[in-house]
C-alpha cells in the first residue's frame, strides 16, 4: 500500500483518483505480473479451494441435511451426498492467481478503450485495506452492469488487496470459456429460482458461511440480487444477506465488516439492451458469441465511471441492542434452524441500510440531470433553456447533498454539450434544439410500433434519471403530499407514509424509518427555500413553487403508471391471472390509452414498474397471490384497489393513523 | 441406618483457633497472608516474600520485563495505598439484640478492624477502595458462634429483634456477596463461622466425614490427611475459603475429575434458617424423594440461612501423584485435545490449558536458575520446540496435568493422555512445567496486589460453555471484546486479556479469564474496569457461556439472573426465600 502514496495520481477535488492514469503511462504487462501479496484476514489459515469444498461437504450441517433429504426422498444417503457434491462442483469458485493476472492484463486494455477514467475514492480504499485484516469483509456493490464485478476485482488486484469471491448468477457460467475464466477469477455460481430445493439451499448457505467463517477471502455479492434494468436501486434480497450475517450472530466470528460500494457510470454499456428488456423484447441469452459481438461497444465513448468504497459497517455495531444473540444458545450451531422474526427484521434492516448507503455514495453524472430535465420536456427544448435548467437543477441536488461529477471550473455549456455528444444514441442536438432520438430505420409500419420506438427512447432517458432518483424521492414525496388537494396539515405525514407504502417496491426505504425519511424530505425542502415551516405548518413559498412543481413532476410518471394499472385491473373481468397474462394485459391496455392520449407517460410501458405495482398490491392487499401448482396466480380485490387509487389521487383523505406532525 | 460404628473417630481439634489469629496473619487490604507478597527489589528484580510457597524467597528475573512490557507500566510510577481506617462509620447496634446475645455467652465484637475485615470480599472494586482508605457500609458487629446450637440461638435472636445477618466464612468471595447492602437500615451482624472448624467424626466404613462448616479448606485437608484421608476438593481459594462457603456458592475443585464438585461430594447438609433447621433424615447415597432439597441450599449464597454441618465423602490419600505438561502449537489444537480427552472420559485429576499470553506470563515467574547447566538445558528445550518442531512462540500454548492414584495406573493413564495429545501435535514438556503451572494458581492473586502498586488493576472471571466451537469462539470473542472495550474507554495501553480452560466435562468446559490493564491517565479506573467486565460478561452470555461456573452470582451478576433462569425460575427461588426467610433476616441481597 505504500506504493499507493508514492504513485503520482492526479488528485481530484472530491478525493477521487483515476486508476487508469498510470495504466496509460506504464506497461500493462508488468502491472499484470507484479508481485501480488495482499494481507489476508488475520484469522484465516491458508486454505485451497478444494479444501474449502471438502470442509463444506464434511460439515455437520451438510451431513445433517443430506440425511434429512435422504429420509424425505427415500434416496440412499450416498446418492444424495453425490448429488450434493455435484452441485457444489457446479457452484464453487476456483480462484487462481494466474487467471487474475490474465484478467488484469486484458482488462487494462479493455478499460482504457472504454473509459476515459475509472475514478475511485482513495480514502475508502484505505479504510477497506485496514478493515480486511481485522474481520471478514463483505463487499456489497450495487449492480448496474455486467462489468461491475470485473472492475472491482481489477481494483482489488491493482491495490494489492485480496481478490474477493463473488456470488454470480448461473447464466454467466453457461457461457463457454468465459464461465471458466470467471470461476477461476473467484466467481461462484448460484442458480436462479432455487425455490424450496432444500439441498441446494443448504449447500449454498454452508458454502457462503464457511467462506465468511474462515475468512477465506472477502465475499462479494449484489444485495439487490439482480442487475438493475432501470438503473434504480432494487429492493434488497435477504437470503444471501442472512447467510453472510449468520457467522456473527452465532458467535463464530467476532465481527463482520460490510462495505457498501457505489458504482456509477456516465454511460452504461448495456443501455440499449435495458430499454428493450423493459419493453418486453426478451433479453439475448448470455453467450460468448454475444459478448464478442459486443466488440463494437469498444469503439464507443463511455465517459468515466466512479467506484466509491463506503465506510465499513460493523455488523456487531448494527446488531447491538437489536438482536439478542442468546437465542442461538439452545440449539446446536451446526444444525439448521429457522431464523427468528427478530433476526429476519435485523437482516432486512441491514440490507436496506446498505442499499441506502450505496445510493448515498453514488457520484451523479451531469447527464442524469440533463435526462431528468429532458423527460419533463418530452417535445424537446432549446439548448440554452436546457443548459439553464440543468444549472438550476445542479444547485438543487447539491443542496440536497448529492455528489456530482461536475468540476467547478468547466463552463456549464461545455459539460452539457459533451454529455449530449456522449449520449448521441439517446439525444440529438440540432440547430440549437435538443430532442430524444428514436430508433433509426424505416418509418414505423403501425402506430403501435411508433409508440414502442418512442418509448424505447424515453425509457433509456428515464434510466439515467433513475440514477438520480434517490436524491429527489424524499423531498418529492413530501411535495406530493403537501400539494395533494385534499390533504390537511395534520395528514401530511400520514399521506407521506401512505405514498411510501404504495411505492416501497419502487424506491428503497429502510423499514421503520418513515419519520427520519419525512424529516429528511422536509429539511431538504426547507434548505432550498421551497417551503417554510411555522406553527407546525408547512407552507410552499412563492419562489419555491417552481421547485415543488419540478419535484412532483419527477414522481408523476410513477403515479400515472400506478393509476393506469389500477384502472386496468378494476375494469378487467373478475378472474385469476398469471404474471405473464398480467403483463400482456397491462401492456396492451397501456398502449391503447397512450394512443388515445389518455396516458401521457411512455414509462407506463416499462414492465419493471408494472411488476412493482403488482408486488405493491399484493403487499397492500389489493391482490391476493394464489399458489396453483408450480405457478402462482393472482386474484384482484377491486374495492381495495379502488380505495388505494382514490387515496393516491387525493380524492379521500387517507385514514391511516392521523398524527399531528409538523 | 447406623453411623455409630467402630469406624467413627473422635472429634479432632484444628490448629487455627481464635478470632484474632487468622485476622492477624492476613492482609487487611489485599490477598492472603500478610507475610507473602511480590515486590520489586532495589535492582528492579521481582521477589516473593515469606516462606509459605515454593516461590517464596526466590528472585524472579523476568518479572519486571514482562510486567513493563505487557502493561506499559513503569517501576518509577507507584501508586501506594493510603492507610486510613478511621473513615469507618460507628456501628449502629440493636441494643436489645446485644443484651440477649450477651446472656448466651457467644463471643462478639464491634471493633472497627473486625468489622472492616468482614465488610468485603476480593472483587477489584472492594480491594481498590480499601487501598484508597474508603470503606462503605460495614457490618455493625461480628459474632463468633462455636457450634450449630450457637447458630440456632443467634438466628432466633436475629428474628426476634429484626437484625440482618450476613454469614461469613473465608471471605474469598469475588461476586460482591459480602458487601453490605447500603440501603439496609437494620443493624447488620456478620456471622463468622470460623470457630466452627472441627471434624466431628470420620466414618471409615462409608468413607464419609462429618465436619463443621466453618472449617477452612487447607485445615480440613491437613486434618483428614493425618488420618490417611482427603476430600480431594481443592478450589484455587482452598487456603482461605471455608466448607460452608463452598456449599453456599456451588464450589468446584481443581481435581473434580476424580472427586467431583461440591455437589457430588456432599452427602448431608444441616442449615439453620429463620424457619428452623433443615436437614435430611438419613445418609442414603441417592434418593428419589422429590427435588433434592440440597439443591436449594447449594448455591443459596447466604440468602436462606447458615450451613452449620456437612457430611462429605472422603477418599484414602492417593498413593502416587504426578504432574505433567504438554506444549501445543496453538490454542485450537490444545482445545481439540482437551475435547478428545473428555470424549474418551480419560481426563486426569486435573487438566488445564493456558493460552499463549498465560504461557508467557508463566515464564515471567520463572525463578533465577542456579546453574549454568539448567539454563543450558532450558535453552536446548526452547530450541527444540521452536526451531526443530517449528512452534511459533507467539502461538504455542501449554496444558498442565495432574495424575493421581496408584503408581501403575497413573503411569498407564499418563501414557494414554500423552498419546492423545500427540495426535493434536502436543509435545510432552515435563513435570516441572506442570507443577509450576499449579503453583501459579495460588500466587496469581498476590500478583494483583503488586500490580496495584504500579497503576495496574485486574481480575479474573469465569464461565462454563458447551464444546463444539463455543469454547474456541467464546475465548476469542471475549478476549477481543475486552481489548476493544478498553480502547474505547480510553485505556492507553493494551490490556492483558488471557484465558485458560480449567475444567473439562462431557458436554463442555470451564473457561477462566484474566484481565488487567494499566490505568494511568484514567480518572475513574474502577468504573472503567467494571464497564469492561460487564461488557465481557455480556459477550460471554451472547456466545453461549453461563453466568458463572463456580464463583456464584452475588450482587455483581444479579442483573442477568432472570434471563439466565427465566422469570418463572426466578419466581421459584423467590418463593423458597419467602417461605424460609419472610423477613429477610439473611439480608445480603445476593442472587435474587
Amino acid at each position: 500500500m505504500e506504493e499507493l502514496y508514492s504513485r503520482r495520481y492526479i488528485s481530484y477535488p472530491d478525493g477521487f483518483w483515476d486508476i487508469l492514469e498510470e495504466r496509460r503511462r506504464t506497461s500493462d504487462l508488468s502491472h499484470a505480473l507484479r508481485t501480488f501479496n495482499p494481507q489476508p484476514y488475520k484469522g484465516a489459515p491458508p486454505c485451497s479451494s478444494s479444501e474449502l469444498n471438502r470442509a463444506v461437504l464434511e460439515s455437520q450441517f451438510l451431513r445433517h441435511v443430506v440425511k434429512e433429504v435422504s429420509a424425505e426422498s427415500g434416496e440412499p444417503v450416498e446418492v444424495v451426498r453425490d448429488e450434493a457434491s455435484g452441485l457444489l462442483e457446479e457452484m464453487s469458485q476456483n480462484l487462481q492467481l494466474t487467471f487474475i493476472r490474465l484478467l488484469g492484463f486484458s482488462l487494462s486494455k479493455v478499460f482504457k478503450r472504454l473509459f476515459q477514467k475509472i475514478l475511485i475514492n482513495e480514502e475508502g480504499l484505505n479504510r477497506l485495506q485496514q478493515a480486511i485484516p481485522e474481520h471478514p469483509v463483505i463487499l456489497m456493490p450495487n449492480h448496474r452492469s455486467y462489468i461491475d464485478f470485473l472492475v472491482l476485482s481489477y481494483i482489488m488486484f491493482t491495490y494489492d488487496l485480496p481478490i474477493p469471491v463473488i456470488a454470480a448468477g448461473i447464466p454467466l457460467m453457461s457461457m463457454k470459456l468465459i464461465g471458466e475464466i470467471f470461476r477461476r477469477s473467484g466467481a461462484f455460481f448460484i442458480r436462479r429460482a432455487i425455490g424450496d430445493d432444500k439441498l441446494y439451499w443448504a449447500l449454498l448457505s454452508e458454502y457462503v458461511r464457511t467462506i465468511v467463517r474462515i475468512g477465506f477471502a472477502p465475499v462479494e455479492f449484489f444485495v439487490e440480487g439482480l442487475r438493475s434494468r432501470t438503473l434504480k436501486s432494487l429492493p434488497p434480497k435477504l437470503g444471501m444477506m442472512h447467510m453472510v450475517l449468520e457467522p456473527f450472530l452465532k458467535g463464530e466470528v467476532y465481527d463482520i465488516s460490510l462495505v457498501p460500494i457505489s458504482i456509477s457510470y456516465d454511460r452504461v454499456l448495456e443501455e440499449s439492451l435495458l430499454a428493450h428488456e423493459l419493453l418486453g423484447v426478451p433479453k439475448p441469452k448470455e453467450t460468448t458469441r454475444g459478448l464478442l459481438k459486443a466488440r463494437k461497444i469498444l469503439e464507443d465513448d463511455y465517459g468515466s465511471m466512479h467506484v466509491c468504497f463506503g465506510e465499513p459497517l460493523s455488523v456487531r455495531g448494527l446488531a447491538k441492542g437489536t438482536v439478542n444473540r442468546w437465542q442461538y444458545n439452545l440449539v446446536p450451531r451446526d444444525l439448521p434452524a429457522k431464523p427468528s422474526e427478530e433476526t429476519l427484521g435485523f437482516v432486512s434492516g441491514v440490507a436496506h441500510l446498505v442499499v441506502r448507503l450505496q445510493e448515498k455514495g453514488m457520484v451523479l453524472s451531469p447527464w442524469s440531470l440533463i435526462a431528468t430535465v429532458l423527460l419533463q420536456n418530452p417535445l424537446g427544448m432549446d439548448l440554452d433553456a436546457l443548459i439553464q435548467r440543468t444549472c438550476w437543477l445542479r444547485e438543487l441536488v447539491e443542496g440536497f447533498g448529492a455528489v456530482l461529477h461536475w468540476t467547478g471550473q468547466v463552463p456549464a455549456c461545455e459539460v452539457v454539450l459533451s454529455s449530449l455528444s456522449r449520449h448521441h444514441s439517446v439525444v440529438r442536438c440540432e440547430k440549437g434544439r435538443v430532442t430524444l432520438v428514436e430508433e433509426a430505420g424505416a418509418s414505423p409500419a403501425t402506430p403501435e410500433e411508433g409508440v414502442f420506438r418512442r418509448a424505447a427512447a424515453v425509457l433509456m432517458c428515464a434510466s439515467y434519471r433513475n440514477q438520480a432518483l434517490h436524491v429527489f424521492v424524499r423531498p418529492a414525496l413530501v411535495a406530493t403530499a403537501i400539494t395533494s388537494p385534499t390533504v390537511t396539515d395534520e395528514d401530511i405525514f400520514a399521506h407521506f407514509q401512505f405514498l411510501q407504502d404504495v411505492f416501497s417496491n419502487e424506491f428503497i426505504f429502510i423499514p421503520g424509518t418513515s419519520h427520519q425519511d419525512f424529516e429528511e424530505g422536509c429539511s431538504s425542502l426547507r434548505k432550498c427555500g421551497a417551503v417554510q415551516v411555522c406553527d407546525q405548518q408547512i407552507r410552499v413559498t412563492e419562489e419555491g413553487k417552481d421547485t415543488i412543481f419540478f419535484l412532483t413532476a419527477v414522481l408523476e410518471p410513477f403515479i400515472q403508471t400506478y393509476q393506469m394499472v389500477f384502472r386496468h385491473l378494476t375494469n378487467e373481468p373478475d378472474q385469476p391471472f398469471t404474471e405473464r397474462q398480467y403483463i400482456t394485459g397491462v401492456r396492451s391496455s397501456t398502449l391503447k390509452r397512450i394512443l388515445s392520449g389518455d396516458v401521457q407517460s411512455f414509462e407506463a410501458l416499462s414492465s419493471d414498474v408494472q411488476k412493482n405495482v403488482l408486488s405493491g398490491l399484493v403487499r397492500m392487499g389489493g391482490v391476493t397471490k394464489l399458489k396453483k401448482g408450480v405457478r402462482s396466480e393472482f386474484r384482484v380485490d377491486k374495492t381495495t384497489i379502488g380505495r388505494i387509487a382514490d387515496k393516491l389521487a387525493g380524492k379521500m383523505p387517507p385514514h391511516l393513523t392521523i398524527q399531528s406532525r409538523l | 441406618f447406623s453411623c455409630s460404628s467402630s469406624g467413627v473417630k473422635p472429634a479432632v481439634a484444628t490448629g487455627l483457633v481464635g478470632t484474632v489469629q487468622q485476622q492477624d496473619i492476613m492482609k487487611w487490604n489485599g490477598w492472603g497472608y500478610a507475610d507473602s507478597k511480590f515486590f520489586f527489589n532495589k535492582k528492579g528484580q521481582g521477589e516473593f516474600t515469606g516462606k509459605r510457597y515454593r516461590l517464596s524467597g526466590l528472585i524472579l528475573p523476568s518479572l519486571k520485563d514482562w510486567f513493563e512490557g505487557t502493561f506499559g507500566a513503569n517501576l518509577q510510577h507507584k501508586s501506594p495505598p493510603s492507610l486510613n481506617t478511621s473513615a469507618v462509620a460507628p456501628p449502629s447496634l440493636n441494643e436489645a439484640f446485644v443484651e440477649e446475645l450477651k446472656s448466651t455467652g457467644i463471643p462478639f465484637s464491634h471493633d472497627t478492624e473486625d468489622r472492616v475485615f468482614r465488610a468485603h470480599g476480593h472483587c477489584l472494586h472492594e480491594i481498590f477502595s480499601l487501598r484508597d482508605g474508603r470503606v462503605g457500609r460495614c457490618p455493625d458487629m461480628v459474632v463468633w458462634p462455636n457450634c450449630h446450637n450457637d447458630v440456632v440461638k443467634i438466628v432466633e435472636l436475629a428474628c426476634k429483634h429484626s437484625v440482618c445477618l450476613i454469614p461469613y466464612g473465608g471471605g474469598t468471595s469475588v461476586s460482591s456477596a459480602l458487601e453490605c447492602p447500603p440501603e439496609e437500615t437494620r443493624s447488620i451482624v456478620s456471622l463468622d463461622t470460623s470457630q466452627m472448624n472441627r471434624i466431628l467424626w470420620i466414618d471409615e466404613k462409608n468413607l464419609t466425614a462429618h465436619v463443621e462448616a466453618g472449617i477452612i479448606g487447607q485445615d480440613l485437608e491437613r486434618l483428614l490427611n493425618e488420618s490417611g484421608y482427603c476430600t480431594g476438593h481443592e478450589p484455587d481459594s482452598m487456603e482461605f475459603s471455608s466448607l460452608g462457603g463452598w456449599v453456599a456458592t456451588r464450589a468446584s475443585g481443581m481435581k473434580k475429575n476424580i472427586y467431583g464438585n461440591i455437589e457430588d461430594l456432599v452427602v448431608h447438609i444441616k442449615m439453620v434458617t429463620p424457619r428452623g433447621v433443615i436437614e435430611k433424615s438419613c445418609q442414603g447415597p441417592r434418593m428419589s424423594t422429590g427435588p433434592d432439597i440440597h439443591h436449594f441450599i447449594l448455591g443459596s449464597e447466604g440468602t436462606l440461612g447458615v450451613v452449620t454441618e456437612v457430611t462429605l465423602k472422603i477418599r484414602p490419600i492417593p498413593e502416587y501423584q504426578k504432574y505433567g505438561s504438554v506444549v501445543f502449537p496453538n490454542f485450537q489444537q490444545g482445545v481439540a485435545c482437551l475435547r478428545e480427552v473428555a470424549k474418551q472420559r480419560c481426563a486426569p485429576a486435573s487438566i488445564r490449558l493456558m493460552d499463549n499470553e498465560q504461557f508467557q506470563f508463566g515464564h515471567a515467574l520463572k525463578p533465577q536458575v542456579s546453574s549454568i547447566f539448567t539454563s543450558f538445558l532450558d535453552g536446548l528445550k526452547k530450541f527444540y520446540i521452536t526451531k526443530f518442531k517449528g512452534f511459533d512462540p507467539h502461538h504455542l500454548c501449554v496444558a498442565t496435568l495432574l495424575f493421581e492414584g496408584d503408581r501403575e495406573k497413573v503411569l498407564q493413564h499418563e501414557k494414554l493422555v500423552y498419546d492423545i495429545a500427540a495426535k493434536f501435535g502436543g509435545l510432552a514438556a515435563g513435570e516441572d512445567n506442570g507443577q509450576r503451572g499449579y503453583m501459579l494458581t495460588f500466587v496469581i492473586a498476590y500478583l494483583r496486589d503488586l500490580g496495584m502498586e504500579y497503576y495496574v488493576i485486574g481480575e479474573s472471571f469465569e464461565t462454563s460453555v458447551p464444546w463444539d466451537r463455543w469454547v474456541l469462539d467464546l475465548c476469542r470473542n471475549v478476549k477481543e471484546r475486552i481489548v476493544r472495550e478498553c480502547k474505547e474507554k480510553g485505556v492507553q495501553f493494551p490490556p492483558l486479556s488471557t484465558c485458560r480452560v480449567t475444567q473439562t466435562y462431557d458436554a463442555g468446559a470451564c473457561v477462566y479469564f484474566y484481565f488487567a490493564f494499566n490505568y494511568r491517565g484514567l480518572s475513574d479506573p474502577v468504573h472503567v474496569y467494571e464497564q469492561v467486565e460487564h461488557a465481557a460478561r455480556e459477550e460471554i452470555l451472547a456466545n453461549g457461556g453461563s453466568l458463572s461456573h463456580h464463583h456464584g452470582v452475588g450482587k455483581l451478576r444479579k442483573e442477568w439472573m432472570q434471563e439466565t433462569i427465566s422469570s418463572v425460575g426466578l419466581g421459584m427461588l423467590k418463593s423458597v426465600k419467602d417461605y424460609l426467610d419472610p423477613n429477610n433476616i439473611f439480608g445480603n441481597r445476593n442472587l435474587l
